[in-house]
This record gives C-alpha cells, structure tokens and sequence, in this order.
C-alpha cells in the first residue's frame, strides 16, 4: 500500500499510526482488521466472479462447447462456496460492522479485540483450503453439498471444501459472538438500545443467527467429511440413511444464512436513507423490531427449500405458511425507507443510488421468494433459473447493492479522503443497468422452463442468455471501476471532513480517519439516533 | 494514554479497551455463555439426526444400545459427576483466594478427565478391535437389522468422539489455568479465566449427562 | 458483580445428589418399560442438568438477566432444529 503518501503532515490516526506488514498482521484494532477483511473479501470476490464469468460464457451458446459437464459443475460449485462464505457472509458485518459498531456505540474497540483478529485468520486459513481445493482439482456438489452425491458418489475435493468451509464457519461464528457482547457490554453512557443506530441493530440480529445456526451447518460438513473419511453410517442410504437428513441440518443453517447475507445490507440501507433523506427514520422502533423478527422468523422457514425433495406434505404446508410470515417484517423494512424519504430532502448522492438500487430489487427479490414460497408454484419453478433469479436478487441486488452503497457512504471515514462522486454515480448506474439486464432475462427463462446447473440448454433460450451474458459483462466493468478510483483517491482524493455528508451518529463526529482508540473520550450520548432535525441542511461537499 | 476512570488505573488486567473490571467480567463471563450456546447448537445437529433415526429405526437402536458397555459407562458418568465438583471447588478456591486449594483441585479435575479419557479408550477398544463394530467394510454384526445397528454406531463414535475431543480441549485448557494459578496469577481480585473454563467444563459434562442414558440406557437388556 | 461464593458444603451436596440420580437412571434402566425407558432415563438427565447448570455453572446466581436469556435463547434454538424437523417425519406416513 501507499506507505509513502506524507505529502502534508497528517493528524496521528489509526492507519498513519505504525507501518509495516507486522503492524497489520497483529494488530488488534478493529478498524485495521477491517481493512485486512476487505482485501481478503474483495480477493474472493474477484476468485468468484471469475467463475461466474466462466458460467455466463458458457451460457452464451445453447451447447457445451467452452468447458466440459463436469467443469461446469465445478464451476457453479466454487463459484457459490467462494461468494457465499467467503464474501458474502463476512462482507457487510466483518468489514463495515467492524470498522463502525465500536465507534457507533461510542467504544474503544470490541469487546476481545484478539478474538477478533482470530476470526481474520480463520477466514484466511479456511480461504487458503478453498484456495487448495480449487487449485487441485475442484468440487462438483453444487455449494449445498448434498449427499449421497457427495458422501458417495464424487472424487473430487470435497474434504477440502467442507472443512474449509467448516473453518470459515468459526470465522463467521466469532465474530457474532464478538458483535452481540459488545452491543450488550461496551454501549457508551447514554447510548440506550433505543438510541442504537438501526446499522448496529442489523448486525446484532446478523449476529444471532451466527452464533445459532453456524454450528449447525459446522457438525453438517464436519459429519459429512467424517462419512467420507471413517465410512460412517450418517446420511448412507445403504444403511437405511435419510438424505433428507443432511438437507434438514443445512438448511437450518442455510436458510438462515440468508438472512445473515441481506440484514446488514438492510442496516446500510437504513443509514444511508435518513442521512440522505435528511430524516429521522419513520418508525425507529418498527425497524428495529422487525430486523430481530427477521432473525428469529429466519430459523422456522428452512424445509421451503425440500418442498420437492420428499418431505412430508404436512411439513410441508407448515414451513410454506411460516415463510409468508417473514414477508411482514421484511415488508415493514420496505414501506419505512419508503416513507423515511417522503416529503424529505433526497439528495441522490452515489450511496443513495445504491440505496435506491436495493429498495428495489430485494422487493422483487422478496417477492418472487413468495412466489417460491407458495408449494404450487414452487414445484413449477425448483430447480429453474427462477431461483436462480430470486436468490441473485436478494444476495446481488440486495447485498452487494447495499454493501456497495456502505462502502461509498463510509470511504471518507474509512480512508480520510473524498472518492469522486461522478464517477461513484456512474458506477452504480452501470451495476443498476448490468445486474437487471443479468438476472432479469433469468426469472423469465425459469418460468419458461430452462433448469439450473446444466451446461447447455434448448436453442429457444439462447435470446435471453445472451442478454444475461451481456448484462454480466457490464456488471463486472461496474464492479471494477469503484475499486480503481477507491484505490486513486487513497492517494489523489481530496482529504475528507469529519463529517461530508452532515450526517448523524457518532462515526461523524469524530476525525476521518478516526485515531486508534475512536473517542479522545468516553462520549456521553443525550440525543436521539437520526435526529436529523437538529442538523443543518446544507451539504458541504458535491 | 487516555485510560478512563480512576479507579480503574490501577488494576494491571484490566485490558485497554474497558472502562471498569467490571465490564470486563461481565463481558467475558457473557462471551463464554454465548459460546456455550454455539456448542449447544453444534452438538444439537447430531442429537437431531439420532431422534430422528431413533424414531425411524427404533428397534436397531434398542439393539445396538444393549451393546454398550454399561458398567463402564456408569462408571465414567461419576467419574465426571467427580470432576465436575473438583472444577466447582476449584473456582471457590479461587475466588477466595487460596492458591494451592486451587492448583490442588485444578490437577484432580485433569485427573478425573484423564481417568474419563482412559475408560473411554477401553471402551472404543472393545468396540473397535474386540467386536468389530466401527462402521465401514469392516463392521460386523450377528443380529437383525445390522445396517441400521451399524448407523447408531456411527452416531456413538461420531458424539462421543466429538465430546472425547472437547475433554481433551477442556484438559488442556485446565492445565493452562492451573499452571497460571500455580504462578499466582489469580486471586480474589481476579479469576475470570478459571470461572470460564469452569463453566466450559461443566458444559462438556451436561453433554456427557445426556449422552449417557441416550446410548446406554435405552434399552433394558445390558448385554455387556 | 459481587460474586456469589457457594459453602464447600453445598457444593459437595450438589455432586451427592448427581450421583444418587446417576445410581438411580442406572437402577431403573433395568426395569422394562419398553419405550418409557428412555423418557424415565431423560427426565432424570435433565435434573441432572438442571442441578449442574443451576448450581455448579452458578445459573441461579447469575445477576445480569442477559445472559439469562442467552442461555434460554439457546436452549429455545435447540429446540427449533429437534421440533421442526420432526415435524417431517412423524407426518410423513400420514398420506
């Protein structure tokens, strides 16, 4: 990185602090460990999108003439293991849930700092197992791992995936822990939960489901590498196994693991509404409240993904009512931002398109998931490019929107200098373009009839995949600009205010980039979250 | 450095980054219960997946419990009934601040595991070597329903296994906290870490508690 | 905090106790009860458990209520994963 960028002497701050690789590698601050999640996450990003970019070519042309079947499998496989839990899952929490919710509750750090320099590593350990796995050959389950097929059936590096996966699993479940103890314990005085931003009430619900559903899918992936090493008798069908087994234990997790990937999008979302709205959230509590019904409602919906697979259709009708119910704090989620921005002052600054962006298409999202919820249609659509669609809607246009959207919104503070803004707006015009041209065609191909996870399909679907092709090429150029010019104004952005956007919460009232322990001191909080209306209007910066 | 209240300056283990040792404690205390529910859940998964074939295969589960070692099972319950209460002492030597008590109770409570590990041991050694009943090619069986019988094998190694392995990480980590007692480093002012492992402890033992009438105790035949 | 600090007494009368109920799930697991066995043998676990948690975990005394509803979160979460999915199966024969 720019070590020697002393061009004007700077204030002492967290990243000017101490040099050197040693410094990063064993340092216990939360915003540095932040920054060493988003260069891991941002590697894994570009790993993954590579073998998307690999599927989208080989959908450009109705046969499987650029990779052979069994390299397709493996391709969607990585592509969903690599983007799933190796950037998806820590994205938001781990990178900006990390750098804020200390400064956001007005403490000095989380509550075990090495802990959470541990949970980094383990995300690099469990990355360089995925990394061995794709290197040596690759894993072909698809990213569910379901058995028999891979207890029994393939020889490729499932071992390897399951417990590097298994590895990142702890990454992910210490950081959870980390983030509900320091909500609960490191809260500055008179930062009462009713005052918490709606940013760190996301990542306190992200966090419960971390630590309840991970280990689940941890013993899942450990019980099937042990059914592969030691022969036991778990999920063998031969033995009298139920497969449905297995699907039950990870869709615990898995299900659930959705929610850990869209609420604290929905946390960004919620900052960056008010901050440009220039308004008090409509109905704090509301927002709060369904973020944890979110969480909770999360862990009774899983057997929605077995509606075909066998289970018993009493189950069945149980688990698709249950599903409705999450739409109504998702709904409520909706409806608030919405009216948080009526009759406000929405200026459309780069995070606010982004915000824009994920209001959008996580309420397609949300709502073709009902679709999918619903047992008759779902049957129609499983295992079609529908559900392709929903998910990329909900993970991509939701998630990746929001995650976008929170890293613009916080670089000043991040980084101590200004991205430039008109290219940050075209960016997220072309990721708005490219994502709906990608995955729009793609609800349209699943209800025709097109499966997922094949290499070639009928001729009649080639129109539709080569938009999608050409909708994936835009996106990734979407993608690539952001991290050219977040890397040029690391060197050449102007130097941030404290506070470019006149927005609340305590991140802006301290320096950007903040010193290493946040506060000079303990702040004292007498106000409300979002109490816009006691600050001026005006927008210092373009 | 700007390091907050008073009071609080003068206690070496407070960490930078809290206000008082009592946040600090209570942090801690609340983080070790917070990873006892990931191990309840972690745990959980294969206490479903035995209900659940419990339920499908009732019978070749009574018959594969009436192949455990009973006797030997009882004994290694109070074997960590034992060292459950020398943990529990150990901690209320700590908090009062007796050093030797506690190192004393310390090195019985790794003993009581040891002992717990070494009947497990003479366990999966019959089972394994003598009776030929570890899943796989190898596996062998006389009665009815061996497949199935074969399958609440593998839920045995599979649970007990991974509670044998968290004993062995809950000895090391005893042997850490009675090596750091032994050199003084708690007291009454001062003995989160004992406290934690305690309830570590404890918890590995409750695993234990449940797993012992679930695979010894189903079936009122005890053939061993 | 001020930590509670249980006699040596008590705790000795605790592990006493765990050691009568153990004797006992042992005793009765010799009855034939059929399916009753293990529900007996649970019921009895689960005091068990209960006497460990409460008294050697130091549960009773635990004054901060979060972690309180830390603990009964789990236990709640324990019993989603074992409920739900049974629903599965004890329904798949209805047909």
């Amino acid at each position: 990185m720019a070590s020697t960028a002393v061009a004007a002497p700077e204030r002492e701050n967290y990243l000017n602090k101490e040099y050197g690789i040693g410094s990063w590698l064993f340092t216990t601050d939360h915003k540095r460990i932040a920054l060493l999640y988003l260069i891991t996450i941002t590697f894994f990003f570009f790993i993954g999108g590579f073998f998307a970019l690999l599927i989208r070519l080989e959908l450009l042309t109705p046969e499987g003439d650029l990779l052979l079947p069994d390299t397709y499998n493996k391709m969607f496989t990585m592509h969903g293991q690599v983007m799933i839990f190796f950037f998806l899952i820590p994205a938001v929490p781990a990178v900006l849930g990390n750098f804020l919710i200390p400064i956001m509750i007005g403490a000095k750090d989380l509550a075990f700092p090495r802990i959470n320099l541990l949970s980094w590593y383990l995300l690099v350990i469990g990355g360089l197992m995925m990394i061995y796995t794709i290197l040596s050959g690759g894993v072909d389950t698809g990213w569910t791992f379901y058995t028999p097929l891979s207890t029994h059936f393939l020889d490729t590096h499932v071992i390897a995936a399951a417990l590097a996966i298994f590895v990142a699993g702890f990454s992910s479940i210490l950081t959870g822990l980390n983030f509900i103890v320091t909500i609960h314990r490191m809260r500055a005085p008179g930062m009462t939960w009713s005052r918490l931003p709606l940013f760190v009430w996301a990542n306190y619900a992200t966090a419960i489901i971390q630590v309840l559903g991970t280990p689940v899918l941890a013993i899942t992936l450990m019980l099937v590498a042990l059914e592969r090493v030691f022969n036991l008798g778990i999920f063998n069908p031969q033995l009298g196994g139920d497969p449905l087994l297995f699907q039950h234990l990870f869709w615990f997790y898995s299900h659930p693991a959705v929610y850990i990937m869209i609420l604290p999008g929905m946390g960004v979302v919620s900052e960056i509404v008010t901050c440009f709205a220039h308004k008090r959230i409509f109905g704090y509590k509301f927002m709060a409240l369904a973020v944890i019904a979110i969480a909770v409602l999360g862990f009774l919906v899983w057997a929605h993904h077995m509606f075909v697979a066998g289970i018993s259709l009493y189950a069945a009708m149980v688990f698709s009512l249950l599903s409705y119910f999450v739409a109504v704090p998702s709904a409520i989620k909706v409806f608030n931002w919405t009216a948080t921005m009526f009759k406000g002052s929405v200026s459309f600054s780069t995070p606010m398109l982004y915000a824009f962006g994920f209001i959008g298409l996580f309420t397609m999202g949300g709502l073709t998931g009902l679709f999918l919820a619903a047992l008759g249609i779902d049957v129609h659509v499983t295992d079609t490019y529908f559900v392709v669609a929903h998910f990329h809607y909900i993970m991509v246009g939701g998630m990746v929107m929001a995650y976008m959207g929170g890293m613009h919104f916080w670089w000043p503070k991040i980084s101590g200098r200004l991205y430039p803004e008109n290219w940050g707006r075209l960016a997220a015009l072309i990721i708005f373009i490219g994502f709906n041209l990608t995955f729009f065609p793609q609800f349209v191909l699943g209800y025709l009839g097109m499966p997922r996870r094949y290499w070639q399909y009928s001729p009649e679907f080639q129109v539709l995949n080569v938009l999608s092709t050409a909708g994936a090429t835009i996106l990734a150029v979407g993608y690539l600009l952001p991290m050219v010019y977040f890397l040029w104004s690391m060197r050449y952005g102007k130097h941030a205010p404290d506070n470019p956007w006149n927005a609340a919460g305590l991140e802006w009232k301290i320096s950007s980039p903040p010193t290493t322990f946040n506060f000079e001191e303990t702040p004292v909080v007498t106000w409300e979250a979002y109490n816009y209306d006691e600050i001026p209007e005006e927008v210092p910066v373009g | 450095m700007a390091d907050s209240p008073v009071l609080a300056t003068h206690n070496p283990d407070l960490q930078h980054h809290f206000a008082t040792m009592e946040q600090q404690t209570e942090a801690a205390i609340m983080g070790m219960w917070v990873f006892l529910i990931t191990e309840i859940m972690f745990f959980g998964g294969m206490f479903a997946g035995y209900m659940i074939y419990r339920f499908m295969y009732y019978q070749a589960w009574l018959e594969g419990s009436q192949h455990m070692d009973f006797w030997w099972g009882t004994i290694n319950t109070v074997v960590l009934l034992c060292s459950s209460l020398t943990m529990a002492l150990a901690v209320r030597a700590t908090q009062l601040g007796l050093r030797k008590t506690t190192v004393t109770l310390l090195m019985f409570t790794i003993l009581f595991g040891l002992a717990f590990l070494g009947i497990k041991a003479i366990e999966y050694y019959g089972h394994i070597v003598v009776d030929h009943q570890f899943p796989g090619p190898g596996f062998r069986f006389a009665g009815a329903n061996s497949s199935q019988v074969e399958m609440f094998f593998s839920f045995y190694f599979a649970m007990t296994g991974f509670h044998a392995l968290h004993m062995v990480i809950g000895v090391g980590l005893v042997a850490f906290i009675a090596y750091e007692a032994w050199k003084g480093r708690y007291g009454a002012h001062y003995y989160t870490p004992v406290e934690n492992v305690g309830l570590y402890w404890h918890f590995v033992d409750i695993v234990w508690i449940y797993l012992y009438p679930l695979f010894y105790l189903i079936s009122h035949i005890h053939r061993k | 905090m001020s930590a509670h600090i249980p006699t040596k007494k008590f705790l000795v009368t605790i592990w006493g106790s765990l050691i009568c109920l153990t004797v006992l799930t042992a005793a009765v697991s010799y009855l034939e009860l059929g399916r009753f066995n293990i529900v007996l043998a649970l019921v009895i676990a689960t005091c068990k458990m209960l006497l460990v948690a409460l008294f050697f975990m130091g549960v009773k005394y635990i004054s901060e209520k979060m972690t309180i509803v830390v603990i009964v979160a789990g236990l709640f979460w324990l019993f989603i994963l074992l409920a739900l999915s049974m629903t599965d199966y004890f329904s798949r024969s209805w047909v």
